[in-house]
């Protein structure tokens, strides 16, 4: 028995090596024979990846895509998230508190692609009412749909950091005449900082290897984002949709792979930053 | 008979219930001022429940519900214009683990002051002033003078009991309330938290619940005897000690409910 669930541990670990040193072989060539440079990868918004004469490997737009639509998510998730996780924990009565979990994960369980429906339906067609942009997918769009699928990770996260709090802090505060608010202001969100931290990594985590929902609302034209109701497209959107066409071994399908090596580094960093973080909760 | 002015606590007819078990059975209680009452008797009696009835925050539990009267300081505390934050700010509270905040020393003893005032309202140097004369009372200024900015969670137990008692200070409260204080400390600890009790009781009225009989003989003015949700007797210390009049008095004391 013991000796099975090593096996597992170890073969997932194995996965894991393998499918990095997988991506990192196909992607290799292209940038060890210099045929792509990867400062102009990573610098350059230009992508021709299919043009004759003027043939282009610059991620930048995407690059800035990704992070914008993320970013933008973020604003909107993280007040709302964190805000639901106190309001869950510290203010709500228990009955209503059991249904909004329930919602909270019947949101958490619907497939990014019925996401990607909504936006492009239901809220393309809002957005161009509400600000008369001429195309409703665009970052706002990728970027309201990505908060509504980060919203349920950040709040549950979030929710555990603030129930690991201590009740004690809270009785201390309470006996001493604060309000609960100020209980919620001075010692609950001090306390849990690094949880809710974590919590807000996680769902940037989300938002940044995000795929189906953002090629399906972002509008996916590459370019440098100038306002949030542009066009744009993100680095995972534009592997999806481009690695299908890209001949095998061509330095386009190549320069694809890279890109998944740079969302795997974005992604492995935020989440070993909010394991850090977490874990240093765990030790203090 | 006490004159009313010189009652800190009253209760006429309080009941209290968890769920359905009741806790509490009309107790009616009168604690005089500017003195120590002890409360005793054996595990699960109520006394910690009837202590968290004077500020309420046993209240925190949806599962409470109470009848009947508490007056502090001649005040019905559970009429509809009572403000909680109010009510608590002159009856503090000490614990029965420590449980200082897990802020700094410093934000730990200016605590109360800083929910309780508006922003602006204090200057730098009347909180440094209360922080000094608050840890001088208790005896931490000379320890931790330098530490101010130290986690308050890292302190030792009995440095952490002592600043649970010195964050009380600065909202000059009328009452203080103490659950088994020193339960959680070793001998030196229990006789460095009596000392300070002593050295306080002039200025507060101060109600302590203790499982221990030789601490409350040491410690307190008065004593009250309780018995399954049931005040038995309630007496000057030494006469309680030295002759009860309730035969359960009696036999609690020579130890027969452990
Ligand atoms: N939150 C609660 N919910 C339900 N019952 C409770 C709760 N708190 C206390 N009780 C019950 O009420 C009774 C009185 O408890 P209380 O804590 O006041 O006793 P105590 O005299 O302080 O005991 P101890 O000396 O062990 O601290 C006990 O029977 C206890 O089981
Ligand atoms: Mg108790």
């Amino acid at each position: 028995m013991g000796l099975l669930i090593r096996l597992c541990g170890i073969s997932a670990i194995l996965f894991v090596m393998g499918i990095l040193l997988f991506i990192v072989r196909e992607a290799a060539p292209v940038v060890v024979s210099g045929r792509v440079s990867l400062v102009q990868f990573l610098t350059r918004p230009e992508w021709f990846p299919t043009s004759e004469v003027h043939r282009r490997y610059g991620a930048l737009a995407m690059i800035a895509g990704t992070f914008s639509v993320t970013g933008l998510a973020m604003l909107m998730a993280v007040p709302f998230g964190l805000g639901a996780a106190l309001y869950l924990s510290e203010f709500c009565p228990p009955r209503p508190k059991e249904v909004l979990k329930i919602v909270m994960e019947l949101l958490a369980a619907i497939p990014s692609v019925v996401w990607g429906f909504i936006g492009l339906t239901v809220l393309s067609r809002i957005i161009v009412t509400l600000t008369g942009a001429p195309v409703g997918v665009n970052m706002l769009n990728g970027a309201l749909v990505l908060a509504l699928m980060s919203v349920p990770i950040i709040v549950s996260i979030a929710e555990d950091a603030l129930k690991a709090v201590p009740d004690s802090y809270r009785e201390a505060a309470l006996a001493l005449g604060a309000t609960r608010w100020q209980v919620t202001w001075r010692v609950l969100l001090p306390a849990a900082r690094h949880g809710l931290l974590a919590a807000v990594l996680l769902g940037v985590g989300r938002g940044v290897g995000e795929t189906m929902a953002v090629l399906m609302t972002t509008g996916h034209a590459v370019q440098m984002p100038r306002s949030v109701l542009d066009s744009v497209r993100t680095l995972t959107a534009n592997i999806a949709a481009e690695l299908g066409e890209a001949p095998a071994g061509s330095d386009h399908y190549r320069v694809l792979f890279l890109t998944g090596v740079l969302l795997m580094v974005i992604t492995l960093a935020i989440n070993v930053t909010a394991d850090l973080i977490v874990r240093g909760v765990k030790r203090s | 008979m006490i004159p009313p002015d010189d009652l800190a606590i009253e209760t006429r007819g309080l009941n209290l219930w968890y769920g359905s078990f009741q806790a509490l059975r009309n107790v009616n209680l009168r604690i005089r001022r500017g003195i120590i009452t002890a409360l005793i008797g054996p595990s699960g009696c109520g006394k910690t429940t009837l202590l968290r009835c004077f500020n309420r925050i046993n209240e925190r539990d949806p599962n409470v519900r109470t009848t009947g009267e508490v007056r502090i300081l001649g005040h019905e505390i559970h009429g509809p214009h009572v403000a909680l934050e109010e009510l608590r700010r002159h009856v503090g509270m000490v614990f029965q683990r420590p449980n200082p905040l897990p802020l700094s020393v410093y934000e730990n003893v200016v605590f109360g002051l800083r929910v309780h005032c508006s922003a602006g309202a204090l200057t730098r140097d009347e909180l440094d002033a209360a922080v000094e004369s608050a840890l001088t009372e208790v005896g931490l200024w000379r320890d931790l003078r330098d530490r101010l900015d130290r986690r308050a969670t890292d302190l030792q137990l009995e440095q952490q009991q002592k600043l649970c008692i010195a964050r009380l200070l600065p909202l000059k409260p009328e009452l203080i309330l103490m659950d088994e204080p020193c339960s959680a400390l070793d001998v030196e600890g229990t006789h460095a938290i009596e000392e300070l009790m002593f050295s306080l009781r002039e200025r507060y009225t101060i109600v302590i619940v203790t499982h221990n009989m030789a601490q409350a003989r040491r410690a307190s003015d008065e004593c009250v005897f309780m018995l399954l949700g049931e005040l038995v007797e309630h007496r000057r210390t030494a006469d309680l000690f030295l002759a009860p009049s309730d035969p359960r008095t009696a036999e609690y004391i020579e130890g027969r409910y452990g």
